[in-house]
């Protein structure tokens, strides 16, 4: 017997070696074999801007959400899970549009976003009320009520409040352009800082 | 019918068995092959997943598939000539690899590759889950679709073949 050289279970663990780094670099290659088999349900991405790392969800029909960096991912990924697709699959070339056109806007190089969106998670009043903000162009603000009596509805503005609360693709469809009718900001769902943030940007609101 | 259940996200899946995966398939298939059939795994998880029935034990479910993947895989070789060919091969992409370092690639010319090469298929897929994933009998006799004996005889005829490969 050669006891030196005879190989125990054990020993076939050496030829996995580089496996565990090898498996991480071949994840991207699989999100875009998956997506040209139509197998990609919601693709997402991330994206670092001046308001934080936004993570962005993206279909087929186009932008579904544009999350802010305080939403927890599994929270995040578990909800889209359930209610869109649980094929999931962070993929870097569908986020890519998204994440470009953002750079350009936090550079002051766009004013408008010029990306297919995906409405599915826009539901009921809510749908009424984004397409009445739609309306509302870079570097000027609208205010709850008007929205409201635009929206068709002008004695609902705390419910466009809500409504606004809960846009699922913020900064592309822009809810932090309405403010209170005296001029203060109002409420923001990514908070304050980044409403003002996003205003100055614009030129809108004065630093 | 039975409704829609609640899986989890897929990335959640790929993040965190993805290393398993390629471990297994990488000494089940061999270095070069393993990357591909890592693909055909994940492709077909996806495709059964918005069917699956329940969201119980997902691991065992993708290592299922990779099994499958492992001896469909020797068997479509078979009919392919030239081995040497394939060993250049592999030689050329690990040296083409962008980012792994020469350390975490497999070294191609341990003699404990020619020894797992010459395994029949069913036993090379059932060592490898007995030692480098460190399944239990049962476990991998579920895997392979078979019965715990025969995961051990597989183990066991395995170890045997590898012990006089090596110290021939």
């Amino acid at each position: 017997m050669n006891g030196a050289t005879e190989p125990r279970g054990r020993d076939l663990r050496r030829l996995a070696a580089g496996a565990d780094a090898r498996s991480a670099e071949l994840t991207d290659a699989l999100a875009d074999a998956a997506d040209e088999r139509g197998l990609v349900d919601v693709g997402i991405g991330w994206v670092d801007s001046p308001l934080g790392r936004l993570a962005v969800a993206v279909t087929r029909r186009g932008v579904l959400e544009i999350v802010f960096p305080d939403r927890d991912r599994d929270d995040w990924l578990s909800s889209l899970a359930r209610d869109v697709s649980p094929r999931i699959l962070e993929s870097p070339t569908r986020a890519e549009p998204v994440r470009r056109q953002l750079d350009e806007y936090f550079a002051q190089r766009r004013t408008r976003f010029d990306l297919p969106v995906d409405r599915r998670l826009i539901r009921g009043f809510q749908a009424a009320t984004l397409r009445a903000l739609e309306r509302v162009p870079y570097g000027s603000t609208s205010t709850y009520g008007d929205l409201a009596r635009r929206a068709g509805s002008p004695k609902a503005s705390r419910a466009i409040g809500s409504a606004l609360g809960r846009n699922p693709i913020p900064i592309v469809i822009p809810c932090h352009r309405v403010v209170r009718t005296g001029g203060a900001l109002g409420g923001y769902a990514g908070g304050l800082d980044r409403k003002r943030f996003l205003l100055e940007l614009e030129g809108s609101l004065k630093s | 019918m039975s409704g829609r259940v609640a899986v989890p996200p897929f990335t959640e899946l790929v993040e965190e068995h993805r290393a398993m995966v390629h471990r297994f398939l990488t000494v089940a298939v061999g270095p070069l092959e393993a990357d591909d059939c890592f693909q055909e795994t994940f492709l077909a998880a996806l495709r059964a997943y918005p069917r699956l029935e329940h969201a119980d034990a997902l691991d065992r479910w993708l290592l299922r598939i990779a099994t499958r993947k492992a001896l469909d895989h020797h068997r479509g070789r078979r009919r392919r000539p030239e081995p040497s060919e394939t060993v250049d091969a592999a030689d050329a992409a690990l040296a083409g690899r962008p980012e792994s370092g020469a350390s975490a690639s497999p070294d191609l010319g341990d003699p404990l590759w020619s020894a797992v090469a010459s395994l029949p298929p069913r036993q090379r897929a059932a060592v490898v889950h007995r030692y480098v994933l460190d399944l239990p009998y049962a476990e991998i006799g579920r895997l392979m679709e078979s019965s715990t004996e025969a995961a051990r005889a597989n183990v066991a005829a395995a170890m045997r073949t590898l012990r006089s490969e090596v110290s021939r």
